[in-house]
């Protein structure tokens, strides 16, 4: 390893320009003749649109057009779409809706756009937009997941009866029920996996062009995904052949993965600005990021383990009623389906598993994939019966997790998954070292002299990253291909851009991409830049989420240089009067094996442009190299998280006192970047189990919608957090990488939620588990003591 | 059109605004100070923080003619643009309190105010409910 290369703590190249203010993000673009779009939405749940009176709008000062489904329908511009087909178990292929960007005829959640105002200043086309008179008839809204099938449930849309999108299975039914019936003891839970709202703190943005002379247009947008975006409004929305539209995601202000999916706003800017031969800016507002993001989450759940009289889980069995909202969005039909059925085997060999899920539509803002997507609901099942199931037979939670791993590997799962690589007895083993788990009941009688109770709870979880290979996803349904690529060119002088397909909005690529050429090349990390997020640039690239970067983006950034060490060995083999195989790369240097004759890195990069050394014929100049990876197998980052709370009996409030996180994401590129992804997804995961929660009516209004109504984590909210790591490097792909962007927010609700109730002795504790609930919680548990 | 005449960063800048404007769009648009962002447009987030007659204020919460005359720094003056990073700069960035950049501008401008206002007795307690109250949100 050099001092930069992979495995270093190196500081962020990025950090410059961002604590100086100077990056660069959507909002801050503007565009020579720009003029903004105001959106006016519904605000009824549920509400034919009879008629939009626009005239009056029209006619206020600055307004250069109002636009309305009708417009959008006539200029036949396609519907939104979902990207993953997902067949029910019955055969029949998923309900999709018609979902187009400005709703036509009917409204279906609060805050589906119905008209746009396009004018010379934002506040104008406000002052405009209040004068659009639309006439809604009112009708019976559904927000509730659980009443979405009932008879004389509201019918949202006519293509999906009782609201049902599609009835998916995993597994074998007949063998779950078989072990069951044999069971020695069942543990069974009904929870609801909590609604959340990612609340990126960059606000969604778009900015689109059009330019008349080429016939193109140009999108300036916050999105993790330049490449995908273009294509779904190329090839389904129509808006522009794919050659003449340009997504350009510059420094984006953070993601979570709501910033993935294709939304009507892009849509609208680039088709407006056709319109009115100007670039059209919108900017969400946090209330409209509250009424317009994708969701994530909002599952119930049934859930059942079956255990034999040595407490070795048999089998479970899993029924989820999954929230889609309104619209199917992007990927929103994979979430519930293969990236949290797949992973219900947890860290444990399982011998049965049988899920179910249903998705429904309600009339709500669309669910899609939320840091973690799927796993953290997946974990919070499994985690919470072992840890339930454990009190219940009065087994230690850490023996009876160690009772049930999976020790050899590879090991396949009844669920899809062949997991190859994993150590889950190391990382538990470290966890409990480094929580000091024998002394928790010392501090838990020391907690009691002051009367607080104390609880210890585990998260032994197992997350699938690097989302691929294209094969395999296909053949689950997926519409697209979930490689990677890269380009790595190498100037004259030596320095090198790499130009990947990933998209950074956080996560540190533009230095751990760079750690791995500094380290490969010998470089140093100021000679590298990484490049992305514009599809002019990067000729096509799948985006970053889902863990994926490290794992499939680095992945084919090896790929590429090998294939430029191999072309500059060569010009090298020329320059030295050597044979080819004699050239030995190390250290930045090209050497004839056994001799001191070399060439530095430098030297052979401006010979293979001069070309002097060699004849055309024999050696193209230029030294320049692309890659597509497509990973052999998922890669599988687990490890163990322990919580320990204090809770207050007299207020019910909760604080966590304690955390620690032993994670094995395979090989580290940077240790600081990694340890700071730790830290987002507890504090992410904290806030699902503690304060987060969207809040819908019974007639569809959202009334969390604001920061002052929604409660996100704060420095005051976690302890210090103690992070260590273990490693098996994954052997699915060249450096053992296996992904740590999520893991936190997988692995930390169910771990909260395991303390408080070990604290409070009650299992029954749904999240966010405020002082409230938690109080409630306890006053329910006394009762039931009492009665009893 | 009200008239306003302000020193953003040393300098003296004028310019006629709609009443309506607030003091971060006046930043952001008239001046081009783009290093404060607009995070929540409720006065919650705190991403917008700048230093008003030497205070940490949220830019979304003040229309520019309120605070007419007063002396404004922004992130980009913190530090000599041809000197050192100012010591909190190189913190954040020392310490990896950043990841995605957008709020930092906000929290390093918070951070210097509490160190103006509470110098050596900042401990962590103090600094946790002390990032709170100007409200930065963590992730």
């Amino acid at each position: 390893m050099n001092a930069t290369g992979i495995g270093a703590a190196v500081r962020r190249k990025e950090d410059q320009r961002f604590v100086t203010g100077k990056g660069h993000y959507t909002d801050d673009v503007n565009r020579p003749g720009q003029c903004h779009a105001y959106f006016l939405r519904s605000p009824h749940a549920h509400a034919r649109i009879k008629r939009i009176e626009t005239k009056a709008a029209a006619a206020m000062p600055g307004v250069l057009a109002v636009l309305t489904g009708v417009e959008l329908a006539a200029d036949k511009i396609g519907n939104l779409i979902c990207g993953w087909m997902i067949t029910s178990k019955d055969g029949s292929q998923m309900k999709m809706a018609a979902h187009p960007a400005i709703a036509h005829g009917k409204a279906n959640y609060v805050g589906d756009p119905v008209a746009v105002v396009v004018a010379e200043t934002l506040a104008q086309a406000k002052d405009a937009a209040e004068k659009v008179n639309v006439d809604y008839e009112l009708l019976p809204a559904l927000a509730d997941p659980a009443k979405a099938q009932s008879e004389g449930a509201p019918q949202i849309h006519e293509i999906a009866a009782r609201n049902t999108i599609y009835q998916w299975h995993l597994g074998e039914a007949k063998a779950v029920e078989v072990a069951f019936n044999s069971a020695k003891h069942v543990t069974k839970l009904d929870f609801i996996n909590n609604r959340l709202v990612p609340n990126a703190i960059e606000p969604r943005a778009a900015i689109g062009e059009y330019d008349s002379g080429s016939e193109s247009l140009t999108l300036w947008n916050t999105t993790q995904n330049p490449h995908v975006a273009r294509l779904v409004m190329s090839a389904f929305v129509g808006l522009a052949p794919e050659h003449k539209l340009r997504v350009i995601a510059p420094d984006v202000g953070g993601g979570f993965g709501s910033k993935i999916f294709i939304y009507p706003e892009e849509v609208v800017c680039l088709w407006a600005a056709r319109k009115v031969g100007r670039p059209v800016k919108w900017v969400a507002e946090r209330s409209e990021a509250f009424l317009t993001d994708a969701h994530g989450r909002d599952h119930v759940t049934h859930a059942e383990m079956a255990f034999d009289a040595e407490g070795k889980a048999t089998a479970l069995r899993v029924k989820t009623i999954a929230n889609l909202g309104a619209y199917m969005s992007t990927f929103s039909s994979s979430v519930p389906t293969y990236l949290y059925g797949t992973l219900l085997s947890g860290q444990y060999e399982i011998p049965a598993i049988y899920c179910e899920v249903d998705a429904v539509y309600t009339n709500t803002v669309p669910v899609d994939a939320y840091r973690g997507a799927g796993r953290p609901e997946a974990t919070f099942v499994v985690e919470r019966l072992i840890e339930v199931g454990a009190r219940e037979m009065g087994i230690d939670p850490a023996d009876l997790r160690k009772k049930n791993f999976i020790k050899n590997f590879p090991h396949q799962t009844p669920v899809i998954m062949t997991y190859d690589a994993g150590d889950y007895h190391a990382s538990l083993k470290k966890a409990l070292e480094v929580a000091d788990y024998g002394g928790f009941g010392k501090r838990k009688r020391e907690s009691a002299r002051h009367d607080k109770l104390r609880g210890i709870g585990f998260s032994t979880y197992i997350e699938a990253c690097g989302i691929a290979p294209s094969q395999a996803v296909g053949s689950l349904g997926c519409g697209v291909g979930l490689w990677e690529s890269a380009e790595v060119r190498v100037n004259p002088t030596g320095t090198v851009e790499v130009l990947t397909g990933c998209h950074q909005h956080g996560q540190g690529h533009e230095t751990t991409f760079a750690q791995v050429v500094s380290e490969r090349l010998g470089i140093p990390l100021e000679n590298v830049s990484v490049l992305h997020g514009d599809t002019d640039k990067v000729q096509f690239g799948m985006g970053t989420y889902g863990s994926r970067s490290g794992a499939v983006g680095i992945s084919a950034i090896v790929k590429a240089l090998d294939k430029i060490e191999a072309k500059a060995k060569k010009v090298a083999a020329h320059m030295l009067e050597a044979a080819e195989g004699d050239i030995v790369f190390a250290d930045g240097k090209f050497t004839v094996a056994g001799t001191d004759k070399s060439s530095a890195w430098g030297e052979v990069a401006l010979n293979a442009y001069t070309a002097h050394k060699f004849a055309g014929q024999e050696l193209e100049p230029g030294l320049k190299e692309g890659a597509f990876y497509d990973p052999t197998n998922f890669t599988f980052p687990a490890g163990c998280h322990i919580c320990e709370v204090e809770v207050d009996p007299q207020t019910g409030e909760s604080e966590i006192v304690a955390w620690t996180a032993v994670d094995d994401f395979g090989t580290v590129i940077n240790p600081m970047i990694v340890e700071g992804q730790v830290h987002g997804g507890i504090a992410q995961g904290v806030g699902q189990a503690l304060l987060e929660g969207a809040v819908y009516d019974k007639d569809g209004q959202l009334v969390t919608g604001s920061l002052m109504d929604y409660c996100m984590p704060r420095a005051h909210d976690l302890p210090a957090l103690k992070v260590e790591m273990t490693r098996t490097p994954s052997p699915s792909n060249p450096l053992g990488i296996k992904g740590c962007g999520e893991a936190g927010a997988i692995a930390a609700p169910v771990a909260v939620i395991n303390a408080i109730t070990d604290a409070i002795g009650s299992e029954d504790l749904a999240m966010p588990a405020t002082a409230q609930a938690v109080w409630q919680a306890l006053q329910k548990a006394q009762d039931r003591r009492k009665a009893a | 059109m009200p008239a306003v005449a302000l020193t953003v960063n040393g300098k003296p800048v004028t310019g006629d605004v709609d009443p309506r404007t607030l003091l971060v769009q006046f930043l952001r648009e008239n001046l081009r100070l783009t290093g404060t962002h607009v995070g929540c447009d409720t006065s919650q987030c705190g991403a917008c923080v700048v230093h008003v007659d030497g205070k940490a204020v949220k830019a979304c919460t003040v229309f520019v003619w309120q605070i007419d005359g007063a002396n404004i720094t922004t992130i980009e003056g913190l530090a000599d643009p041809n000197g050192p990073l100012h010591p909190m700069q190189e913190a954040f960035r020392e310490h990896h309190g950043l990841q995605c950049g957008y709020c930092t501008p906000g929290m390093i401008m918070t951070a210097v105010d509490m160190v103006n206002r509470k110098g050596h007795d900042l401990d962590d307690p103090t600094i946790a409910i002390s990032a709170a109250a100007p409200a930065t949100i963590t992730s």
